[in-house]
């Protein structure tokens, strides 16, 4: 095992301001939001209707189809509205609004140890997939999906990736401190599913408290191993978790399944022990609030649903006088600046960065020509020319940007973007040239449908 | 002597080389169609590419060959048509002029932008990297996709929205392709009535984001007398074949969210 991959950026990390600050439990007072569409897939079917009491742990959204999860209440009370509400990705998404009645009743039998030593595969799956666990990096892809390929057999390696390679965030950090036995728990009971695989836990080496404890967590267990990683962004990215455990560099046309892989985010794997040994579904999470605009900026353990400016409130308020310029969810580089804090924060919403700093000086610089230096060819994680890519996008050549650049395979971590020296805006051009590639791809299927 | 002798080796040279030229140029002919060139001095010779052919070359060839019909340059109109049509022994369909319309009026004064959007200022740019610019999730972004594909300088961004000159207008269709919201139709030149938004959100929602955006209310629906506008995933839309233009639902729409016909008159005022 390497214990790096090639390419990534050192960005300035910033987790200075909440990395020591412990996790702790904040409840939201007035109306609960639950989009029904928080995972990749199809968006959950509503089960509740205006009128109806509903309880904390409730199912309130059924997962429609299989690529998709279900929603649950993190509070109890009434719901109030089943309507279009806007979410952080500024989409309007139906969603479930409930009245908050303080008293967080929960449904019985959660949070009830069980006996988890002879569950069965199909029973763990279960589990999961009733708790509506997503991948909690951010992306939001169902896991009981993910935890089912065709070969579970062939599976080599189950990754838990602490890395936590995002600036600003330190959520996950405070969870291997606070819970490493449970996360340990929860890799052993992934493995169970997968005869033939090690659990691999992969943890930046800047956080060795995470990294201490997460070595004692897995001591007793063989099969469980902690890497410590070269810092670096670009790490939590499952193609770079896969060269780095594994050294496998696979094409986007494959799933990391295909290659024994499976790649799962501590806090999911945290989710997943909940979940199968306290029968407790996904309605809390780890969330990091930071920033410079921000009071006391910490940890959290939040429930979905309640808004990001309630939570703001809680926590401590902004600091006298800071103007907020932009508030950017999941991490500043591949994360979403969200256009007001009025949304609810969801399953994927692993913290929010309030920064003051003149947007002048982010965003907004003035770009200027390649200057042919080629730093971005040496960041690149997947080996990709950004400047050629570019190129082929300015020149309208598709084609070539598909077929003889390899362009789908840019994962958009944003490093090309970060170090050029030009300011040009490589992976917002990237993203838009992926999905319209894909889009024509879609259109020639359904045409010759 | 030389000079001579220069002049006889020049004179031979020229005769073999007239005699190869001749003989290749009948071994090597290609039968080309003079209507094709023909047909070519009739189009305009701008090679937009409206048509959808790589310029006028191409659009002679098609025509002749039966690919093209013989009013399929958008920018010659009627005109161009018929003299092509003299040529190819036909004649030709009557077909009406388009022009782009734009299906939104959220200008800066009754719609939004959320945050604030500081990446690329192309709406490809920003729609197809899932960045959500406007608070209507179908209006007009206003960075103009569509003006730089124009090849005739006939839309604009004014205010925050695009805007077609009908008479600039050709009818190619390219801004249409352009705009990642499809808010862009191409509209017969005389129908003036058109449905300016194109938000299939429900009413209130709409209201939310936009005060001139249509409701699906069906106020106009209930108006028209032909059959000529319906309301379907709460979007009000023309049936331009049934439109006689007489404004009735214009008149009446709460938003004012469908355009008014040329020269309308109130109906008192014109009794």
């Amino acid at each position: 095992m390497k214990n790096t991959f090639r390419g990534g950026v050192h960005p300035i990390s910033h987790k200075e301001l909440t990395r020591d600050v412990p996790l702790r439990v904040l409840n939201a007072k007035g109306e609960m939001v639950f989009p029904l569409l928080q995972h990749i897939g199809k968006p959950a079917k509503p089960l509740v209707k205006k009128g109806d009491e509903v309880l904390a742990g409730q199912k309130i959204g059924e997962a429609d189809g299989l690529i998709s999860a279900h929603v649950i209440s993190s509070c109890s009370g009434k719901v109030k509205a089943v309507e279009k509400r806007r979410v952080q990705n500024g989409q309007m998404v139906e969603c479930i609004v409930v009245d908050n009645d303080g008293q967080y009743s929960r449904m019985e039998g959660i949070g009830v140890r069980q006996d988890i030593s002879s569950l069965s595969k199909e029973e763990i799956l279960r589990r999961i997939r009733e708790a509506g666990i997503v991948g909690l990096g951010g992306a939001g892809f169902p896991t009981h999906v993910k935890l089912s390929p065709k070969n579970p057999d062939a599976i080599r390696y189950v990754i838990a990736n602490g890395s936590e390679c995002e600036p600003y965030l330190t959520g996950t950090d405070q969870l291997m401190r606070s819970q490493a036995d449970s996360i340990a728990e929860g890799l052993s009971l992934m493995l169970r599913l997968f005869p033939n695989a090690e659990g691999v836990i992969v943890i930046e080496d800047n956080k060795p408290e995470a990294i201490e404890a997460m070595r004692k967590a897995s001591a007793g267990n063989d099969k469980l191993s902690v890497l410590a990683a070269k810092a670096k962004y670009g790490q939590g990215g499952e193609k770079m978790l896969i060269e780095t455990v594994a050294g496998i560099n696979y094409p986007s046309s494959m799933l990391p399944a295909e290659v024994g892989c499976i790649v799962q985010n501590a806090c999911t794997i945290y989710a997943i022990d909940r979940a199968v040994a306290y029968l407790e579904p996904l309605f809390t999470h780890t969330f990091t609030l930071t920033g410079d605009a921000v009071k006391t900026p910490g940890n959290f353990i939040v429930r979905d649903g309640m808004s990001f400016s309630e939570l703001i409130e809680a926590a401590g308020g902004l600091k006298e006088g800071a103007v907020v310029k932009k508030a950017i969810v999941g991490g500043p580089i591949m994360g979403i600046a969200i256009p007001n804090l009025d949304v609810p924060i969801q399953k994927t919403s692993s913290g929010v960065a309030l920064v003051t700093v003149d947007q002048s000086e982010v965003a907004a610089s003035i770009m200027t020509s390649c200057l042919r230096c080629g730093r971005c060819t040496t960041v690149c994680p997947v080996g990709l020319l950004p400047q050629m890519l570019a190129d082929a996008v300015q020149a309208g050549d598709l084609e070539r940007y598909e077929k003889k650049l390899y362009g789908l395979e840019c994962i958009q971590c944003g490093c090309c973007s970060y170090i050029c020296p030009a300011k040009r805006p490589l992976t917002q051009t990237f993203m838009r040239t992926k999905a319209e590639i894909l889009a024509q791809k879609r259109a020639a299927v359904g045409g010759k449908k | 002597m030389i000079i001579l002798l220069t002049t006889l080796v020049i004179t031979i040279i020229g005769i073999i080389v007239g005699y190869g030229l001749v003989y290749t140029g009948k071994k090597f002919h290609v039968e080309v169609d003079e209507r094709e060139t023909a047909v070519r001095e009739c189009l305009p010779g701008n090679n937009c590419g409206a048509c959808g052919f790589a310029g006028c070359d191409a659009m002679a060839a098609a025509i002749v060959s039966g690919q093209a019909p013989v009013n399929g340059c958008p920018v010659g109109g009627a005109p161009v048509a018929a003299k092509v049509a003299a040529i190819m022994g036909t004649t030709a369909e009557d077909v009406e002029r388009k022009v782009a319309f734009v299906q939104c009026k959220g200008d800066c004064d009754v719609t939004h932008n959320q945050g604030n959007y500081v990446g690329i200022q192309d709406c490809r740019s920003a729609v197809f990297a899932g960045i959500p610019v406007t608070e209507c999730s179908f209006g007009c972004l206003g960075f103009g996709s569509c003006v730089a594909a124009c090849p005739h300088d006939a839309i604009h961004v004014i205010n925050g929205v695009a805007v077609v000159h009908r008479m600039k207008c050709v009818g190619c269709g390219l801004c249409a392709k352009a705009c990642p919201r499809s808010l862009i139709d191409l509209v017969p030149e005389s129908k003036h009535v058109s449905v300016q938004c194109s938000s299939r959100d429900k009413g209130p929602l709409v209201k939310k984001v936009c005060t001139a955006g249509c409701i699906g209310c069906a106020m106009c629906v209930r108006q028209c007398e032909h059959d000529a506008i319906h309301v379907t995933d709460n979007l009000a839309r023309v049936t331009y074949e049934n439109c006689v233009q007489c404004g009735k639902c214009a008149e009446k729409c709460p938003s004012k969210v469908i355009t008014l016909p040329l020269g309308f008159k109130k109906p008192e005022a014109s009794t």
